[in-house]
């Protein structure tokens, strides 16, 4: 990377054959450059996922629209549903807890750093082998190409009788194999955060992103498992005659969604829980003050991760449960929210009596901070059984969880891109296209998935490619539409100015931003041992400790 | 009896206008919810914009750090309790409408239907009265007095569907092998559009539900309309042949004739009906022959198949089909 | 600056971090104990569901003595372990060689009940519900068996070879984890079905 090479006056720096750069970046081993391959290919399929999202919108302009057919407007749904979830969320978010984790420890390395790559790899294959489906996906029947059955690809929809052809076993093969990848991370980092912490860095020192991603991937074990276990079922059901899920034989349909949504909720904490992690991180430093209390975010966190897995039902509301299910599921769904509710509180308390710089990192901080607090309460609203026997399937329920993870998650994300950026490659991004990217997109995010509630108040449910007139969706679809258009030239600004700052932008040195944690202790880029020598640390912000020795956190620790 | 039906406006579907005692009570639960919802934003916004614009930093104070607050214990338990106290209040809140809508008793003056989806259909079966029909459902006026609702019995033939509409109630999924049941009493007679809320393939979009609501004689005229086998017109003797020779009778039923299909919708009374294909097209002669002639070009995907008629054989049906009032 | 020391006040505390081979694999143990559990869940969901067919009760027979040898391996590979640990490889290799026959002899009376069930009983996986469900969670079973015969027979291989010496005791401590995790799905998997599912 052009940072590595120190400029000599006089002396004429060899480039390395392209070829060989390739290589080293196929076969690395490293954490840093395995974090960077996840996040380069998560963006990648951000865009794709984005033009299928875009897609859609065009379609649902106007009622009766033309623009696609159904059988395309169905793949497009399924497949921006997976695409984002399992190659845009899950990589990013594996990438950055890659990069940054062993930082933070003070470790030369993750635990395993082949399995790390194996792990992406895999990854990688999958989310290749989903696509594929595009061109391969005519099989027995010759009956589609990309799967058309939901990114919950509920039965007995993707039955062998109801989806011939491939298209589902794109989705069933691809994301099992995706998962298996993020086993091998989440184990990864599990043994990383357990057994190569720096000397004085016992648990209770850790970053909360540690924290975070260590609960984070504890979860992941439990909960991509049930997934690949209904995949396997579902690969015996339409291979091998099995009846796991065909209701002729005496399967279960409602079988399936249990077992898909004790992964899929689990799934969307998992996806959260490292975005707070970032927040946690970034809040105190443009605060000028540490996290309100450590100690209560780190239980918040653990405790979320328990009781997130008691709550899957209730996306199965309107399936006919007793009314004493139905009640369980409410009252642990409600429960969840107070951890979570907790922690916008700790973060306030973070800001105040503060000294807070809007610099892009915050910004996007602070509108994480109003997005998910309205994500975080039509959330409530749906967990009340009843109010979802209305809203459940709607356009009500799209708003809000594309509130949680464009308003949560992105925005934490973007947060977090324009606050290690200059750690990784050794340059800051530009504040004002920053500026630019965040406006563009808090305007478009919010014309799009605020108005988006109201079509699912007035009836309009979700998955349709098109809509009657008359029912008085046209103008709020429209409003949703531009909103998109917006978002789309707001990204693009932001990948513009990820490639741009590169080469163009200021240098970063090691501390840009005053901040505490061990990542900002080395170089930026880091070399590739990260250390020089291993730390020892005696507090939560050794850098704090370093600045201030007049008044070090290990007073108080 | 069409021309009737065909004049009702349909009231747009809104979850904010209940018709019905189970749209009403989750729409009063519903603003309780948003009261809470909206006043506990309301709390955090204004926190949220005075902690930003009275701690903002300032030029002057550059290097001089803020006292540096690790936490409070009682500002922890203090934003903890007041959580979990609104947690027990809606939970109660929702036990209660969960109970009053889930385990309401059927009264014995209510209304059998026995709904069956299919893909991209709806089958509506009236047991005690012996009547089939498809997409459109006719239910009696329920005059709060004297209640008369209708209890639905939900099935499915395929895959999973959901019916919703949301001026009546809130939606209840069809899973196969599993019998949903769900209860509406609209108070006021009118037609109520809603359509499946479950994706079930490629039509999903176009599975849409009307609801007649009638006052109880026109119901009972309806009934007696719809219990009469199909009509038999002589006039359209070649039509009727060429339906009953090629596949249409595989899936389609006319009472009273040998047609007795079962996997697609029962035509005795298919004049009787405003639309077409599930609600995808008025009931016209020209949509009625397009869409015999080939389904796809208003509802791709459907699992009607074209059956190729000559011009002259496809209007010998529709004139067939249009005697079935 | 590339490196930061702090004095760490309490240096007389020593600082102990968990062996990453035991921690990695008892994540491992989790993951593949929920999708276990997921198989367990689908089985006793569907006991007695079955429309057509025979029963589970009516084909089953426990296969009692191969459990028996499947369970004594969990013995002879602790004791290979243990042997390991202290340098007597003739009695490793001797713990080592029993374990993996005791393994093959599961696995080889699995494939014996199978093939019974399968040709004279015409019970397979596609029959009904108790076949689906049976198939899958013993062939479930079997799958992670035979994984971990392999790499049994991996360190077999490399321990003749004259490869595997005192140092490779706790990966191969880390092995016989995995390898008491099969015998304790087989605990379960033996209870949902032959005990409890008749």
């Amino acid at each position: 990377m052009a940072a590595d090479v120190m400029a000599f006056p006089g002396v004429q720096v060899e480039s390395r054959p392209w070829v060989e750069i390739l290589h080293e970046w196929v076969t690395t081993v490293d954490h840093k450059r395995i974090g960077i391959l996840y996040i380069a290919y998560a963006l990648v399929f951000l865009v794709i996922g984005g033009i299928e999202a875009t897609i859609m919108r065009i379609q649902l302009l106007h009622s009766h629209n033309h623009f696609v057919s159904p059988q395309v407007f169905n793949r497009m749904f399924t497949m921006h549903g997976t695409t984002m979830i399992f190659y845009v969320a899950m990589p990013v978010l594996f990438g950055f807890a890659n990069y940054l984790v062993p930082l933070m420890i003070g470790a030369r390395d993750m635990a395993f750093p082949r399995l790390n790559a194996f792990s992406f790899w895999l990854m990688a294959f999958s989310g290749l082998l989903l696509y594929f489906s595009f061109v391969g996906g005519s099989g027995l029947y010759g009956a589609g190409n990309a799967p058309d059955v939901g990114w919950w690809a509920y039965a007995p929809l993707t039955a062998k009788a109801f989806s011939p052809g491939h298209s589902s076993d794109y989705w069933t093969i691809a994301v099992l194999v995706g998962g298996f990848g993020s086993i091998g991370t989440a184990i990864n980092l599990i043994a990383t955060i357990l057994c190569m912490r720096c000397p004085g860095m016992h648990l209770g020192r850790m970053p909360l992103l540690a924290w975070l991603t260590v609960v984070m991937s504890g979860m992941v074990l439990i909960t991509l498992t049930p997934l690949a276990a209904a995949q396997l079922m579902l690969l015996v059901d339409r291979y091998l005659g099995g009846h796991f899920f065909d209701t002729q034989a005496g399967g279960s349909a409602a079988l399936w969604m249990h077992f898909f949504w004790i992964f899929g909720h689990p799934e969307v904490y998992i996806l959260i829980l490292p975005c707070f992690g970032f927040i946690s991180e970034i809040v105190p430093v443009f605060s000028r003050k540490p996290i309100f209390g450590y100690p209560v975010m780190v239980g918040a966190s653990v405790f979320i991760g328990f009781v997130s897995m008691s709550v899957w039902a209730h996306h199965m509301f309107t399936i006919g449960m007793s009314s004493y299910a139905n009640s369980f599921f409410v009252i642990t769904s409600m429960a969840v929210g107070i951890p979570t509710g907790i922690k916008i509180f700790n973060w306030l308390g973070t800001m105040w009596g503060g000294r807070i710089l809007f610099r892009t990192p915050m910004l996007f901080s602070i509108a994480f901070l109003f997005q998910f607090l309205i994500a975080g309460l039509t959330g409530i609203m749906l967990a009340a059984a009843p109010f979802d026997w209305q809203l459940s399937n709607s356009y009500f329920v799209v708003a809000h969880f594309h509130y949680v993870i464009v308003g949560g998650i992105i925005f934490a994300l973007f947060a977090a891109f324009y606050y290690w950026y200059p750690k990784m490659t050794g340059r800051m991004l530009s504040e004002t296209l920053g500026k630019w990217h965040f406006w563009l997109f808090v305007i478009g995010f919010h014309a799009t998935f605020d108005t988006m509630h109201i079509p699912g108040v007035l009836g309009m449910p979700r998955r349709i490619y098109t809509y009657e007139p008359g029912r008085g969706w046209d103008t709020m679809n429209l409003i949703v539409s531009i909103g998109a258009f917006i978002q789309g030239i707001a990204i693009l600004i932001f990948v513009y100015n990820l490639i741009a700052s590169y080469w163009k932008g200021a240098l970063a040195g090691n501390d840009p931003w005053d901040a505490w944690t061990l990542e900002w202790a080395t170089s930026s880029p880091p070399p590739a041992y990260n250390f020089a020598s291993l730390p020892v640390i005696a507090s939560r912000r050794p850098l704090w400790d370093l600045k201030h020795p007049e008044d070090p956190d290990s007073r108080y620790d | 009896m069409a021309a009737s039906c065909a004049e009702r406006v349909a009231a747009q579907p809104s979850i904010f206008a209940p018709e019905s005692t189970p749209a009403r009570t989750i729409f009063g639960l519903s603003m309780f919810v948003l009261a809470i919802t909206g006043l506990i934003f309301v709390v955090v916004f204004v926190l949220l914009v005075y902690a930003i614009l009275r701690f903002r930093g300032r030029a002057g104070d550059r290097g001089r750090e803020p006292a540096q607050v690790y936490g409070s214990t009682q500002i922890e338990l203090a934003w903890t309790v007041v959580p979990v106290l609104i947690v027990v209040v809606l939970f109660i809140a929702t036990a209660r409408v969960i109970h009053a809508v889930q385990d309401a008793p059927k009264p014995v003056s209510a209304l059998d239907v026995t709904v069956i989806g299919h893909q991209f259909w709806w089958e509506f079966r009236y047991p005690k009265l012996g009547i089939v029909t498809a997409n459109e459902l006719h239910i009696p006026v329920s005059d709060p007095g004297r209640p008369a609702p209708t209890f639905l019995k939900l099935l499915s033939a395929d895959t999973d569907h959901s019916f919703w509409v949301p001026r009546l109630a809130g939606k209840t999924d069809l899973i196969p092998d599993r019998v949903n049941e769900m209860w509406i009493d609209p108070n006021h007679a009118g037609l109520y559009v809603g359509q499946c809320a479950q994706y079930c393939g490629t039509q999903h979009a176009k599975m849409l539900l009307r609801v007649y609501v009638d006052a109880q004689p026109d119901f009972d005229a309806w009934v007696r309309a719809q219990s009469q086998p199909a009509i038999q017109d002589g006039r359209v003797a070649a039509g009727r042949r060429i339906f009953e020779t090629t596949a249409c009778i595989n899936c389609h039923a006319v009472r009273g004739t040998p047609a007795d299909g079962r996997f697609g919708p029962d035509l005795t009374h298919m004049m009787s009906r405003v639309t077409i294909a599930s609600g995808a097209a008025l009931n016209t002669h020209e949509n009625l022959r397009l869409w015999v002639q080939s389904p796809d070009a208003i509802k791709p995907g459907s699992l009607m198949p074209a059956m190729n008629l000559s011009d002259g054989d496809l209007s010998a049906v529709v004139a067939y089909l249009e005697t079935l009032k | 600056m590339s490196a930061i020391a702090t004095a760490l006040p309490e240096t007389s505390r020593p600082w102990f971090l968990p062996d990453r081979g035991r921690v990695s694999m008892a994540c491992l143990i989790i993951a593949e104990s929920a999708i276990f559990t997921i198989f367990v869940v689908a089985y006793l969901y569907y006991a007695g569901k079955s429309l057509s067919g025979p029963a589970a009760r009516d084909v089953l027979e426990a296969p009692v003595f191969y459990s028996i040898c499947l369970l004594t391996s969990s013995l002879t590979i602790h004791l290979a372990g243990r042997f390991l640990a202290r340098g007597q490889h003739v009695a490793f290799l001797t713990s080592w060689v029993l374990t993996v026959v005791l393994g093959g002899l599961f696995l080889f009376g699995t494939g014996q009940e199978w093939r019974h069930l399968i040709y004279q009983r015409g019970f397979t996986i596609s029959t009904n519900l108790a076949g689906t469900t049976y198939y899958s969670l013993v062939g479930l079973h079997a799958f992670h068996l035979t994984v971990g015969l392999v790499l049994l027979l991996i360190v077999l291989i490399f321990a003749l070879s004259g490869h595997v010496g005192r140092d490779h005791a706790a990966r191969v401590e880390v092995l016989s984890m995995y390898w008491h995790f099969v015998d304790a799905v087989w605990v379960v998997v033996f209870t949902v079905v032959y005990v409890i599912g008749r």
